[in-house]
Order: C-alpha cells, then sequence, then structure tokens
C-alpha cells in the first residue's frame, strides 16, 4: 500500500481527515441547501465534503464528470501522487473502483429537463455521466491507465470489495499496480426521502453532529455521507524495486453473501462471520492474531448487534478484548465510499500505531460488549486489523490490514 | 426575435466557452468547430442542445453535420431566427 487520497466530511485529504478524526471532529452538519426546506424532507443533516470539487477541479471537469465521479478523480490524483507517480507500463496499472449508486443527481437532474423542457433539452453527456462506470473510467482517463477500468457495485460493502479484488488482481499477476477505493455522492432529496422510507437514516435533526452513535443505546440510524477514498496497491517486490513509501500491507480479503434479506443482515452473522475467517485465511493470519477492528457499525439499531454477532461468532469471548473503531461515528455512512475510507484509516492506524476515536458513545449497548476506542489508542507493534463493510443485498466484504 | 450576426456571434462564444472553457475571443468567424477550436462531436452536441434553448431556433439533426463552422452555426441560427 503505498499511496492514499481522501476528500470526506472531514477534509479534503487523507492527511487533513486523519487529523480531524484523531481530534474527535464530527463531519455531520445541518444541510443549507434549498430543497430540504422545499420538500420538507424527514432528514435534514449529513456529512458533505468537507472541500466542495468546485473549489477544485477545472470548469470543463464539473460540467463533464458526476459528483460522485468528480470526488473520484480528486482523491485518485492526492493518491496517486502520493504514491510517487509509479512509471510503470500504463497497460499495468488496473483501476478497479467503487460505487454504491453511480450518478444519480445526473439521471435525476436530466428527468427534470425532460419532464419541463422535452427531450431536445436532455444533454448528451448524461448518459456517461450517470453510468456506475463513470468515475474507474475518469480516474483511468485522468491518469491515463490502460490495463483495464474495472467497477465494483455492492452497496455499502464496494469500497471495501474493490481493495480484496485489487490483491487478487495482484496476486494473480495481471497488473503491477491497482489503483483502488470507492465513490459516493447522493445528496438529493430523492435519495434521502428514500433511505428515510426505510427508517434507515437517523432523524437527530437537532443534534446533527451527534447523530451518528454507533452502539450507543441511543442511535437511531445511519446519517448520510459523500466522499471518496483510493488506495494504490503494488505487491511487496514491486513496491521495494521502485524505492516506494509503504505504508502498511493490505495483506489478504474476502467476500461472501447471505441470501438471507435483501436489506436485512443475518441475525445470526454467518455470512459476515465467514467474511472475517476467509479474509484472515487469506491472508494467512488467525483470529487470535488480530489486534484492532474497523467496524462497520453504522449506527443502525439492528446493524451494530448483527456484526457484533457475527465477530463474537469469529473471535469468541476475546473480542472483548480487541479494540474497536467505529470511524463512521465522524464521518457518516460514505455508502460506496466508506469501505475505502475506513481501510485507509485502519492503514494508518497500523503505520501510527493508533487506532481512531468513536465519537458519541454516552451509553453503551449493553448487548455490544465491544472495546469501542473513544479516545486515540496506542496499538502493539505488530498491527493485524480488520475492516468490515457490509452492504444492501447481503454483501460481506473485509480486508486485512498489516503493520510493515 | 431576430438579432444581429454580432449578437448572435456573442452568444455562441458564450455557449462554447462554457461547454468547453474555449476563450469567448477565439470563436470568431473564419474558425472551424473541430480543426480550429478542437470541440468534439459530443461537446458539439451539447452546445447544439443549449443554442435551441439560447436563440430560440430548431437545429435539425441532419442539419447539424453541416454546421462545421462558426459562420455556419451563425448563418443558420440567424436565418433560423428570421
Amino acid at each position: 500500500m503505498t499511496g492514499i487520497g481522501t476528500t470526506s466530511p472531514l477534509g479534503g485529504n487523507a492527511t487533513d481527515t486523519w487529523d480531524a478524526l484523531l481530534r474527535g471532529e464530527s463531519g455531520i452538519r445541518s444541510l443549507t441547501e434549498d430543497w430540504v426546506e422545499q420538500y420538507e424532507l424527514p432528514v435534514t443533516f449529513g456529512g458533505r465534503v468537507k472541500v466542495p470539487a468546485v473549489e477544485i477541479l477545472e470548469r470543463i471537469e464539473l460540467k463533464r464528470l458526476d459528483p460522485s465521479a468528480q470526488l473520484a478523480v480528486i482523491a485518485a490524483r492526492e493518491a496517486w501522487l502520493d504514491a510517487g507517480e509509479p512509471t510503470d507500463a500504463k497497460e499495468r496499472i488496473l483501476v478497479d473502483f467503487a460505487t454504491g449508486i453511480g450518478g444519480l443527481g445526473t439521471l435525476l437532474d436530466a428527468w427534470d429537463v425532460l419532464k419541463e423542457k422535452g427531450p431536445r433539452r436532455v444533454l448528451p453527456m448524461t448518459i456517461p455521466m450517470l453510468m456506475p462506470n463513470a468515475a474507474a473510467a475518469a480516474i483511468s482517463m485522468d491518469l491515463a491507465t490502460r490495463g483495464g477500468a474495472r467497477t465494483c457495485v455492492s452497496a455499502c460493502a464496494s469500497g471495501t470489495e474493490s481493495i480484496a479484488n485489487a490483491v487478487d488482481h495482484l496476486r494473480q499477476g495481471i497488473a503491477d499496480v491497482v489503483i483502488c477505493g470507492g465513490t459516493e455522492s447522493v445528496f438529493h432529496p430523492l435519495p434521502i426521502a428514500a433511505f428515510a422510507a426505510m427508517h434507515a437514516l437517523s432523524t437527530r435533526n437537532d443534534d446533527p453532529a451527534r447523530a451518528s452513535r454507533p452502539y450507543d443505546i441511543d442511535r437511531d440510524g445511519f446519517v448520510l455521507g459523500e466522499g471518496a477514498a483510493v488506495l494504490v496497491l503494488e505487491t511487496y517486490d514491486h513496491a521495494v524495486a521502485r524505492g516506494a513509501t509503504m505504508y502498511a500491507e493490505i495483506a489478504g480479503g474476502a467476500v461472501t453473501s447471505d441470501a438471507h434479506h435483501i436489506t436485512a443482515p443475518d441475525p445470526e452473522g454467518h455470512g459476515a462471520s465467514r467474511a472475517v475467517l476467509d479474509a484472515l485465511a487469506h491472508a494467512g493470519v488467525s483470529p487470535a492474531d488480530v489486534n484492532h477492528i474497523n467496524a462497520h457499525a453504522t449506527s443502525t439499531p439492528v446493524g451494530d448487534v448483527a456484526e457484533y454477532t457475527a465477530l463474537h461468532k469469529v473471535f469468541g469471548d476475546r473480542i472483548k478484548e480487541i479494540p474497536v473503531s467505529a470511524t463512521k461515528s465522524a464521518t457518516g455512512h460514505l455508502l460506496g465510499g466508506t469501505g475505502a475510507l475506513e481501510a485507509i484509516f485502519t492503514v494508518l492506524a497500523a503505520k501510527h500505531r493508533l487506532a481512531p476515536p468513536t465519537l458519541n458513545l454516552d451509553n453503551q449497548d449493553p448487548e455490544i460488549p465491544l472495546d469501542v476506542v473513544t479516545s486515540p489508542r496506542e496499538l502493539p507493534e505488530n498491527v493485524v486489523a480488520i475492516s468490515n463493510s457490509f452492504g444492501f443485498g447481503g454483501h460481506n466484504a473485509v480486508v486485512v490490514v498489516k503493520s510493515l | 426575435m431576430a438579432q444581429s450576426k454580432d449578437e448572435v456571434l456573442a452568444g455562441l462564444a458564450a455557449l462554447v466557452n462554457d461547454e468547453t472553457g474555449v476563450p469567448v475571443e477565439s470563436v470568431v468567424f473564419g474558425k472551424s468547430f473541430a480543426e480550429d477550436l478542437d470541440i468534439d462531436s459530443i461537446s458539439m452536441m451539447t452546445i447544439v442542445v443549449n443554442a435551441e434553448e439560447e436563440f430560440g431556433v430548431k437545429i435539425p439533426d441532419d442539419k447539424v453535420q453541416e454546421l462545421k463552422t462558426v459562420d455556419d452555426a451563425v448563418d443558420f441560427i440567424v436565418g433560423a431566427q428570421a
């Protein structure tokens, strides 16, 4: 792992985001868009990116890319620069990139134009902007990589699945460098109304910064966030050969599916626990080695318990001794981008031997007796960590991070 | 509402600039959209969609292919407005 980049509710780059996370800042604020009041939305807050794309990108890039792809390009440029701009043959550099939903804002805006002004006013860039592969394509074109630009779509597990895929691509030898990660930007009244219709979102409108509260007894749903996170992966030998600075090792990853329910997690945690065990086996480590967890922990009443059940299945009572960070408490839930951002947090935790804090844990749910990290906590010299993501559709994805 | 050629040129230059970033002062008579201004076909189609709204005219799809230069476009729009 030789490069990271992100634009998130906590900051416009990886350093600012990590520093804000360690300081215990929240990226969740009241939304100021006119449509919040216009549609009397039941949820009036979320985690918009701290630095809007309009402050970074050229006007033409803003016009040609859906917001989700805009954020992806910003994060990818940072990660690529951070990796020292590898000079490999462009055909050996692969993009495997995730989104949960794709260019939804572009689609909905174009539909408005069609209804109000007719089909002749629908812009020709509509399809290339809304297609779910647009972010992967934008990164590939921006960095002129030609080893394939793949798209991974598995709802909120997408970002983590992309990283697991990247490890496989490198092990299979089909690329020398893989640019992976995920993005999402769906701040529009429709997805907010739709998530609210599922009773999935927190409605703590009067106190946004305290709304995302994983494991707290008063948690009432997840908080929508936006952002992108990108990681540059290469094999250890390749990184050494070009003299790259390494953050940590993405030692393995795995993906499983529940076949249980379209939105509800399997209460027994069969699929999720199998994903953890498979990822650990893929990484060549055992559950006994794990000493840090970045949990999916979205702050929903049911999801947080289901993840605990799955973790207990893997680690037994030792789970009470493993420091767990639930960073969505600060960032909100970036959907297809969330796993990639949390993988970056896990990588930085391994590099700095420091577990980041979980916000808003005032009264821990007695049904979830985890060792939750609430202020930055030192980790042992040899960090073996997992980062979990689970998505609608019964998708489970886990990656394993080892310190170097 | 008929406009003069210079008024249409100014409006067209603004649309071209908005879509492609080409400076408005580069969009002048005698220039070809593709060769001189490096405007690709999808940008050209976007400019056409926006021009129909801006100038209150209809530019048929088969006509778009014939609008190769700034002169072609301005002449067509002025004619269609008349």
